[in-house]
């Protein structure tokens, strides 16, 4: 395959950054987009240039490091997946592929393709987390009663890897797919619910401190969400939210 | 609670508390100008009593005013914060791949709707304001129904009545849902209302379009 890529690049934070075009041949479909840039960063270091900046890690759909904004869609045109996953087969011959990081104020430029998402870290130091006693006294979890829909649900927000996708695909670069789900997966469980309302009220006030926009039920996040995480988290969080403050 | 409504949600979530109002005022408004089709008395009779009732007049229509004034204001605020939280746009979003145009566009329907506002007020309430309140003049009962008719003479305004509906009904088509959604209610949930939402949102504005064409083309 021949294909033309215009790569966002950008030195660094201060810098103002362009589109770039690059021309790649010989891409086999069987690549994977990751595997496409590594082959492109070949050609630009064989060729003296400057190799182009992305984020990446495990390269097993996992970890939620890779990122990259590909033809308009955050991972991509494939559903359910994150861009480490997505394959040269999915595109034609010929195709111009637009490559831009993930953009949000509160996920500013590093490095072309690099953007700093530690917003999300600071989020759940503010309660995506649960301080239980760990030092060896603690109560079997399985002596809890936890219906299986409850479980199932929760298990379904902690699928959230954190990537960004959700701010990434929102025209109003809001976090709350991400807030919700980590609200979610510690509300729907007996463990989480004592320190539900702190945890609730701590988070959605960092979310709103790190510049973060507000939802308007467009629906794209979740379909966009390499983990299909759910609409219904952003509902129960705005639930908990009411719950805690009045 | 002061907490609440300075944060992210709590502003979602007024914002859902005034369109709850704004939709059930819509609908009584529009049961209100459909008696017009089949009958001028009631039409004249509801109208005279919504006019001179006291309750109405010094206690419900602030609360509308303030409405729909919280509703405009509120709708540029999180526009604007909205679209400051994200400086640098995309060279290519590819938006329609995962969500609605109308859902994407709130804005720009919203300001539609709120142009056709200031042409009603013009050409209904302030008129109403001054017959009743500056010039002081006589309350005709039966005066309604002929302004009423009067006003859709003009083609151009007819025209532009039945376009600003159409753009209520493409605010009605995601605002319907998004509210239930913002005050909590599940997506699965929200899914089950896809009917009534369509219902409300295309059955309102096609009334009031039907209501606009039958007094322009019955004089």
């Amino acid at each position: 395959m021949k294909l033309t890529l215009k790569i966002w690049r950008q030195k660094d934070a201060n810098d103002k950054g362009q589109m770039v075009d690059y021309n790649i041949n010989d891409v086999s479909p069987d690549m994977s987009f990751l595997e496409m840039l590594d082959v492109l960063n070949e050609q630009i270091i064989n060729e003296g240039g400057e190799p182009v900046a992305f984020d990446h890690d495990c390269r097993e759909g996992i970890c939620g490091m890779c990122s990259l904004f590909i033809n308009g869609e955050a991972h991509g045109p494939d559903r359910g997946i994150t861009t480490c996953q997505l394959h040269m087969r999915k595109f034609k011959d010929g195709d111009t592929i637009y490559i831009e990081p993930f953009r949000a104020k509160a996920f500013p430029v590093i490095k072309d393709l690099v953007v700093d998402r530690s917003a999300f870290d600071r989020i759940q130091h503010q309660g995506g987390f649960i301080s239980v006693n760990t030092s060896g006294n603690t109560q079997d979890a399985n002596s809890l009663p936890i219906s299986k829909h409850a479980a199932d649900e929760a298990m379904d927000a902690a699928t959230c890897i954190g990537c960004g996708a959700c701010v990434a695909t929102c025209k109003n670069s809001s976090a709350m797919l991400f807030v919700g789900a980590k609200v979610s997966q510690y509300a729907l469980l007996p463990q989480g619910q004592v320190e539900a309302a702190d945890r609730v009220r701590n988070m959605v006030a960092q979310m709103d401190a790190e510049g973060f926009g507000n939802c308007t039920n467009t629906g794209a996040c979740e379909v966009e969400c390499p983990k299909g995480i759910s609409l219904d988290n952003i509902a129960r969080m705005n639930r908990e939210f009411f719950k805690a403050n009045i | 609670m002061s907490g609440v409504l300075s944060s992210s949600i709590g502003r979602k979530v007024a914002m859902a508390a005034s369109a709850f109002f704004l939709m059930f005022f819509l609908l009584q408004h529009f049961a209100i100008n459909l008696t017009s089709i089949f009958s001028a008395d009631v039409f004249n009779e509801l109208s005279h009593f919504m006019g001179t009732n006291p309750a109405v007049q010094f206690a419900l229509q602030p609360i509308l005013i303030f409405g729909v004034v919280f509703h405009f204001v509120m709708g540029f605020v999180l526009e604007a914060r909205n679209k400051a939280a994200r400086s640098v746009k995309y060279v290519k979003n590819n938006g329609a791949a995962n969500s609605t145009w109308v859902s994407r566009n709130m804005i720009y329907s919203g300001l539609a709707i709120l142009a056709f506002i200031v042409l009603h007020f013009i050409d209904f309430w302030f008129p109403e304001i001054n017959h009743k309140y500056i010039a002081m003049l006589p309350e005709d009962p039966n005066r309604y129904y002929g302004e009423l008719v009067h006003k859709f003479h003009s083609p151009i305004r007819t025209g532009a009545y039945v376009a600003a509906f159409a753009f209520l009904a493409l605010h009605l088509l995601h605002g319907f849902k998004s509210a239930f959604q913002s005050s909590g209610m599940s997506a699965k949930r929200a899914a089950k209302l896809e009917t009534i939402s369509k219902i409300y949102a295309i059955g309102i504005p096609v009334g009031f379009i039907i209501i606009a064409l039958f007094h322009h083309f019955n004089q």
